[in-house]
């Protein structure tokens, strides 16, 4: 993976940097806000996405949105680099380090600043996780809704730079749904809020492009976020087919119905089996596919959809039904797909996760390419998608130690992506470019499409200072996407190479 | 040079835009023309007129999703999806009668470039939470895509978002793909009346806190309530509170239960069914019903829920004004009535001293010239805002000052 050019002036003067930094964060802090010695780096040498590691150059640990200002208005002022980081569990390599910028860390802002029951929002510092915002207001029995697998250890500014989904965003929306407002700091230091306790603020919607920016646009301070009464009931059900194909056609038929479920997740054959195996969550090991349908709100509704949804799978040739009659049985159901990651990785030494959403009409073309490229390729895969928004997660099983084979599941893994492209869906639904898929842009996207997403990053940070590397397969300076060539109608743009 | 250009391929548009830079043209771009009204006037423009780049191009009802010309109108795109019982679920109003008096229902283009919503937005968002992908060509003359067909998508900036609201300053769409869902087969609207506006927000709040999934939570004050063409509504001179429930049929039944059972302590409950509820919705979304159609100025106001009824005893101590309230007492519809030149200082001043947005709706060339039409914003975030208009329409081609002064 190629990265930017290091910067060498800016390595030469790293103990000055430290020295100014030192002047920005409080003495008494130095020990513990600003790391510089290679042990403490190396705690932040990757993210989530471990086959990419790079120590950073430094890291800072800054406690107020002050703070964060002054640095990146130093580091702005220094043509220094600036990495902003969270909790670190990003799949896609968003918070990877450099070698010559600054790891800016949020994990000091941690607290949560304010609970409006009236207006139903929670107000967080960047820095708090995904889950315990629920848990702050679980007792009045309101949730937090986006639910990335990782919510017990992800932050709520990484969802946002993410745009992170879950298994309910099929029903409730991602991230960029769920959040009202944001504080966040831009490279040049300016302090500015989008949005806040209200809906859609007027002007260009920032907020929404912040959302899903991966770090590229500016630093998050605090989040304002929506959140929701928990349904009264929830129940899943399991549904099994002998046909992976009978399984997808049966969840179009029951969003066809009008019937949109909190969770809609499937698992092939392979997947049930390592699940199972691992959690012994009652699946069946006689099916090709596996469905769990979860669906929430008041009893009587659930009663009424779930003899629709029941009916729906039969004439799907569904031969396993299974319903969940209290809440542990429902989290047992829930267990083994959430711990399908874990348990795939018990039966290989390593595995690889794609991300790609495909149409869901799409999915046995998908299916049966992906069995003839695992036959290619010589890797297993094995497949958990969430089924009811086409998100697939094939995950390619592979030996790192067998030369060679890390390369075959990374051209696999790029094969399917390109797939999911051809087919009319995208490279990544939920786990974000970053570097991992960062030079694949170029099968979704057109050199032109590329350069208006980067006038965007041209007005937040025209120096191309906050998280180079990521996202953007080539390299455009501001000052070139901003001059329009126009000669007889054609315009003209230098070819600037990858980095 | 005829002065309405009518560009009949993307292409065409393309050409017309790049033609535009190098010889330095502006344009009002124009669907039908249903909400020119809104936004800053704007002066010596051709108009890109982009009726001609019409049609739906893909509609899958299983996969829930629409792509269409941004030029196809809006009365093609509804009754296509009613075939399928489908609908947009972010529920957008016609608004032409409060502009021109016209029966238009504007285009898809003008309904996502202006972000329009309405009494849905609660529950199932804005135009912005629907859109999925687009193309367009930029006011620097490129032709670019954005987003795609499906909802989970991650890769790359979001511009959907950027596009949505952006009134057409930014880049003319051509094609644009939204996410369509089933409609809800019954609904049901609960109202209860003669509450003062606090305490009905509180009862909308108390009811939106619960796990019901309201899709309409509204207000109407005594003396706007019986301007409704539906006698329910307007016979009794009273205040009305009023919420929607959808969805499917016991579920529906299940949830009036409960709210009739909270509310009880309120007053009598009354019940609109579907038809009733879709023309009360339709009223409450098109906002000219329930306020003074001669009025200088309409407002738009956007604020905390629990704010709404003090900022408009606030509001109403110094201006004349008729006012009802949607989202949960979160928007404040206000039509003001008498004839100050004041208003707007008022509005924005008592904005400046709380958080939310206000924009004026609708107003006569002169006042949408001269104050604001959206919420003026912070030097840093105008700055940013100054870098996008910049960075994507070098030249101002495209709808100049239709947001802001000199952007």
């Amino acid at each position: 993976m190629k990265m930017p050019d290091l910067n060498l002036e800016t390595l030469e003067k790293r103990p000055e940097i430290i020295k100014a930094l030192r002047k920005i964060i409080p003495e008494e802090n130095f020990g513990d806000n600003i790391i510089e010695d290679e042990d403490g780096l190396k705690v932040y040498e990757c993210d989530g996405l471990s086959a990419y590691c790079q120590l950073p150059m430094l890291v800072v640990l800054p406690e107020t949105t002050e703070q964060v200002s002054q640095t990146l208005k130093y580091c702005s002022d220094n043509d220094i680099k600036v990495v902003a980081r969270g909790s670190g569990t990003s799949l896609s390599g968003g918070a990877l380090p450099l070698a010559d910028a600054v790891l800016l860390g949020l994990g000091k802002f941690n607290k949560i600043i304010d609970i409006d029951y009236n207006n139903r929002t929670v107000v967080a510092q960047p820095g708090v996780t995904n889950l315990s915002i629920t848990e702050a207001v679980m007792h009045n029995n309101f949730y937090y809704a986006p639910d990335p697998s990782s919510q017990i250890a992800c932050s709520i500014g990484g969802n946002v730079a993410e745009n992170s989904g879950g298994v309910h965003c099929l029903k409730y929306g991602l991230t960029t749904n769920n959040i009202l407002g944001i504080e966040m700091v831009l490279m040049n230091g300016d302090i500015i809020t989008l949005g806040g306790k209200y809906l859609d603020a007027g002007g260009y919607d920032f907020l929404g492009i912040l959302a899903g920016s991966e770090g590229l646009l500016g630093v998050i301070t605090e989040v304002t976020v929506r959140i929701l009464r928990k349904p009264d009931l929830a129940r899943a059900m399991l549904i099994g087919f002998d046909d992976i194909v009978a399984a997808g056609d049966c969840v179009a038929s029951i969003i066809g119905a009008g019937i949109i479920p909190g969770g809609m997740e499937m698992m092939d054959k392979l997947a049930i089996k390592a699940a199972e195996d691992f959690i012994q969550a009652g699946y069946p090991l006689d099916v090709e596919a596996l469905l769990i349908v979860e669906l929430d709100g008041p009893k009587s509704e659930i009663d009424y959809l779930i003899n629709i949804v029941e009916d729906i799978s039969k004439d799907h040739g569904a031969g396993y039904i299974r319903i969940s009659n209290n809440d542990s049985e429902r989290e047992i159901f829930w267990a083994g797909r959430k711990a399908a990651f874990p348990a795939v990785g018990r039966i290989t030494p390593d595995y690889y996760c794609m991300d790609g959403t495909i149409p869901r009409s799409k999915l046995p073309e998908v299916l049966k390419s992906m069995n003839e490229m695992s036959e290619k390729y010589d890797l297993r895969v094995a497949n958990v998608f969430h089924a009811g928004d086409g998100n697939l997660h094939p995950l390619i099983m592979y030996d790192a130690n067998k030369e060679g084979e890390l390369k075959r599941a990374e051209d696999f893994g790029s094969e399917i992506l390109k797939l999911c492209v051809e087919v009319g869906g995208v490279l990544t639904g939920e786990h974000g470019v970053g570097v991992e898929k960062r030079d694949l842009m170029s099968t979704m996207f057109t050199e032109e499409d590329l350069k208006q997403q980067q006038r965007v990053k041209c007005a937040f940070d025209p120096e191309g200072l906050l998280n180079p590397g990521k996202v953007f397969p080539t390299l455009h300076r501001c000052s070139e996407l901003g001059r329009v060539h126009v000669h007889q109608g054609k315009t003209r743009f230098p070819d600037i190479p990858h980095f | 040079m005829s002065s309405v250009f009518s560009p009949d391929t993307p292409k065409d548009l393309l050409d017309c835009i790049k033609m535009a830079c190098g010889q330095g043209e502006k344009f009002e771009i124009r669907g039908q023309g249903s909400k020119r009204g809104w936004g800053r006037p704007i002066h010596n423009c051709r108009i890109l007129d982009l009726g001609k780049l019409s049609g739906i191009s893909l509609y899958e009802p299983k996969e829930l999703v629409l792509s269409a010309a941004a030029g196809t109108t809006m009365k093609s795109i509804v009754e296509t999806l009613r075939d399928n019982d489908q609908y947009l679920a972010f529920e957008p109003p016609k608004l032409s009668s409060l502009y021109d008096g016209s029966d238009k229902c504007g285009t898809l283009g003008g309904v996502i470039a202006t972000n329009l919503s309405g009494p849905r937005r609660l529950s199932a968002g804005a135009a912005r939470d629907h859109l999925l992908g687009f193309e367009a060509v930029s006011g620097a003359g490129e032709y670019f895509k954005s987003g795609g067909r499906v909802v989970k998508n991650v890769t790359g900036f979001d511009l959907s978002k950027l596009l949505a609201g952006s009134f057409g300053t930014l880049a003319a769409m051509t094609s644009i793909t939204v996410k369509v869902l089933p409609r809800p087969n019954k609904s049901r609207t609960l109202l209860v009346r003669g509450l003062e506006n606090k305490a009905a927000i509180k009862v909308l709040s108390e009811s939106l806190s619960l796990s019901l999934e309201v899709s309409g939570a509204a207000h109407l004050p005594i003396g706007i309530s019986n301007k409704s063409s539906i006698p329910y509504i307007s016979s009794d001179n009273s205040s009305v509170t009023v919420i929607r429930l959808e969805g499917h049929a016991p579920s529906v039944e299940a949830r009036c239960k409960i709210v009739k059972k909270i509310w009880r302590e309120y007053g009598d409950i009354e019940e609109l069914h579907t038809h009733n509820t879709e023309k009360f919705w339709n009223e409450i979304s098109g906002i000219v019903t329930f306020l003074d159609q001669e009025a200088n100025q309409i407002w738009r106001i956007s604020v905390p829920p629990s704010q709404g009824a003090e900022l408009l005893v606030k509001l109403k101590e110094k201006l004349k004004c008729d006012a009802f309230f949607d989202w949960g007492g979160g928007l404040i519809w206000l039509s003001e009535s008498n004839e100050t030149k004041y208003s707007e200082k008022i509005i924005r001043e008592a904005m400046s001293e709380q958080s939310g947005h206000a924009t004026l709706f609708r107003a006569s060339d002169k006042d949408r010239e001269s104050f604001d039409v959206f919420n003026p914003q912070p030097n840093a975030l105008m700055n940013i805002t100054r870098k996008i208009k910049k960075n994507f329409d070098p030249h101002g081609v495209l709808n100049p000052e239709r947001m802001y002064e000199g952007v």
